[in-house]
């Protein structure tokens, strides 16, 4: 998928889970729980399911179900937006950054793949990540290392420039040991020669940002 | 026409022969000689293994010995040519007529073998010596045939061989030691690691290498024998590659990769202390190292000129400068240096239209030769003879480990059923 479609796309679903996600009082949603605790998602669903089985118990009144029933339409629509939004949001943060042969420079369009996972950065400040730069197999095994390294190392740089705080970016280097694509030509060497990025830690709730 | 010319000069300088010192530059092939093609049979004296009873392993792994020493030829032989003969009574016309010059018996002793190179010419013993040797069992006999084997060589021509010689090299993420006639083949790393760039240690009782982790990884010094390993100091964090040893073993000096990209580093390993950065490349790379025998110097991989060429320096770090000439904006990158044995010469492969070849710099002449040109052939490394080069080349199908002669331009392939990299060719191995 192309770049700024699912800039539209993530757009989207986050404009819907802005509105979904509006408090409910009866009904906490996950966005409002502390992001230490883990499992957190799962918790906040069981505790959301146990509410809601108290109140249908409690419930003695016709007008009192229907209110409860829609209550309750609601906030599955409100989970499933913030679900795919955090999903499309993994993917993209999961997008790699590619270079040119021999060369470890950030393209121009590869710009905004790194812009966006420094908003997304800059707006959860626990997450941290791990940057691994690869080569194709052209050049020598070793050097291959290396220039992974300063692949690696550019994105960083990159990042931190966007006032990402260094501390929060480790990066390694696989050189040409982990090919996505073995074929000797020139569109797998391309596809081959490539920074990934892996989240090593991040909060159970994500603040989106704009994209 | 060219073909012709490299034959005449290959000829011309194995005229010589046996009378000078078989110096690897003296008769390196001329520039873009196609290799496999200046391989002239006949030119060189002729060697016969002579039949006799027993020994025949030991005849075997002699004979091609011999022959992958490349400084004979070896007149084939088949049991009972030679008639019954006594113990030293050797049939000196029959042999010569059939263009040997010298002739190696093999007879066997109460305390192992005995050795008798014959001058089939002069019609007298020319050399022998008594060895021990172990029996067939015993994982140190086929070395210890090789030893009879260098030493022939070294009777008839003044110049060991270096049969009695190993190679480390990488199949899949596995350290393979496997003989330099391709025998005796086995892993020295686990097969669930994933290890790189072997680099024996003079005493050739040890190795270092790269133990590949979640991209970064220690610099490992490991006992050949026991197994036992333990990390380099000032190599166990970050992503550490290309380590050597210092020809006294005394230093470790490898790259280390981080945030500012990566550097040379020197370790202290007599007192496991005393790390020294040699290298601030800031914007630069710097790999590759490799010690010229006397330990003066220390040639080694920059990109300090916008793409990674050859530069030397001496051990400390200072002094560091191009090594290898390169024309900017046309010579291709350069890589995986490594110093002859002789110190005469540093052998490296280069990028030529995107692919990679083997090069040779005389480091006193200053001039850059191409020893290859067909496939993709790289990293190469000295046998100890300083005639030899193993390297990687896919000139089968899929990445090998080749033998070059450089004097014959003789080419073999070292037995290995996976695809195989990264060679480091071991000095003589003593007892």
């Amino acid at each position: 998928m192309h770049t700024s479609t699912r800039l539209a796309l993530l757009a989207l679903l986050a404009a819907t889970a802005a509105c979904g996600a509006k408090p409910q009082p009866e009904q906490p949603l996950p966005q409002q729980l502390p992001p230490t605790q883990p499992a957190i998602n799962a918790d906040s669903a069981r505790q959301a399911q146990e509410a809601a089985e108290r109140q249908r118990r409690t419930a003695d009144s016709l007008a009192a179900a229907a209110r409860d029933s829609a209550a309750r339409a609601n906030a599955a629509t409100a989970n499933a937006a913030t679900a795919a939004a955090r999903a499309e949001a993994e993917r993209m943060f999961a997008d790699q950054i590619h270079f040119d042969y021999d060369k470890f420079d950030i393209r121009p369009e590869d710009q905004a793949i790194l812009d966006w996972k420094a908003r997304l950065l800059l707006a959860n400040s626990s997450m941290t990540l791990r940057i691994s730069g690869h080569a194709d197999d052209r050049g020598s095994d070793e050097y291959n290392l290396a220039l992974g390294n300063r692949r690696a190392a550019a994105a960083k740089r990159y990042l931190v420039n966007k006032g990402v705080p260094e501390g929060r970016i480790v990066i390694d280097s696989y050189g040409e040991e982990r090919p996505l694509d073995t074929a000797a030509t020139d569109a797998a060497w391309a596809r081959n020669r490539r920074d990934e990025f892996v989240l090593t830690a991040s909060p159970a709730t994500w603040s989106l940002p704009t994209p | 026409m060219r073909r012709a010319l490299s034959i005449l000069t290959l000829i011309a300088s194995l005229a010589h022969w046996p009378s000078g010192p078989l110096a690897a530059q003296d008769s390196v092939p001329p520039e873009a000689v196609r290799v496999g093609i200046t391989y002239t049979p006949g030119v060189r004296p002729g060697v016969v293994m002579l039949p006799g009873n027993g020994l025949d392993s030991v005849r075997a792994i002699v004979a091609r010995d011999l022959d992958y020493s490349d400084r004979f030829e070896v007149v084939p032989t088949t049991p009972g040519q030679a008639g019954p003969r006594g113990p030293r009574t050797v049939n000196y016309q029959l042999w010569r007529s059939l263009g040997a010059d010298y002739a190696v018996d093999l007879i066997p002793d109460p305390s192992g073998i005995v050795a008798r190179v014959h001058d089939l010419g002069g019609a007298t013993v020319r050399q022998e010596g008594r060895f021990p040797l172990p029996a067939p069992s015993v994982p140190e006999f086929r070395l210890t045939v090789h030893r009879i084997s260098d030493e022939i060589v070294r009777w008839i021509t003044g110049q060991p061989g270096s049969a009695a010689s190993r190679l480390l090299t990488v199949e899949g993420g596995r350290i393979l030691l496997v003989d330099s006639d391709g025998a005796g083949r086995y892993a020295v790393t686990s097969a669930a690691e994933r290890a790189l760039s072997p680099a024996w240690a003079p005493d050739g009782k040890r190795f270092a290498y790269t133990l590949l982790g979640e991209g970064r990884g220690p610099v490992m010094i490991q006992d050949l024998l026991t197994g036992q390993r333990t990390a380099a100091p000032g190599a166990s964090a970050d992503l550490n590659i290309t380590p050597t040893f210092s020809p006294d073993g005394s230093t470790l000096v490898w790259a280390r990769s981080g945030e500012d990209g990566t550097d040379l580093y020197a370790a202290d390993l007599a007192r496991n202390c005393c790390v020294q950065r040699l290298t601030v490349g800031r914007y630069s790379d710097n790999l590759s190292p490799t010690f010229a025998p006397d330990g003066r110097r220390l040639a080694f991989v920059s990109t300090r000129p916008g793409l990674p060429q050859v530069y030397a320096m001496a051990p400390d770090g200072t002094g560091q400068e191009l090594l290898v000439p390169f024309d900017f904006g046309a010579t291709g990158p350069s890589h995986a240096p490594d110093w002859s044995p002789d110190g005469t010469n540093v052998v490296f492969h280069r990028e030529l239209r995107g692919v990679p070849q083997l090069f040779v710099y005389d480091v006193a002449a200053r001039r850059v030769r191409q020893l290859t040109s067909a496939g993709r052939n790289e990293d190469p490394t000295w046998a100890p003879d300083g005639r030899h080069i193993a390297f990687v080349s896919d000139r089968s199908g899929r990445r090998q480990i080749w033998i070059l002669d450089l004097e014959s331009g003789r080419l073999r392939q070292l037995l290995s059923p996976g695809a195989a990299r990264l060679p480091a060719w071991s000095r003589r191995l003593a007892p």
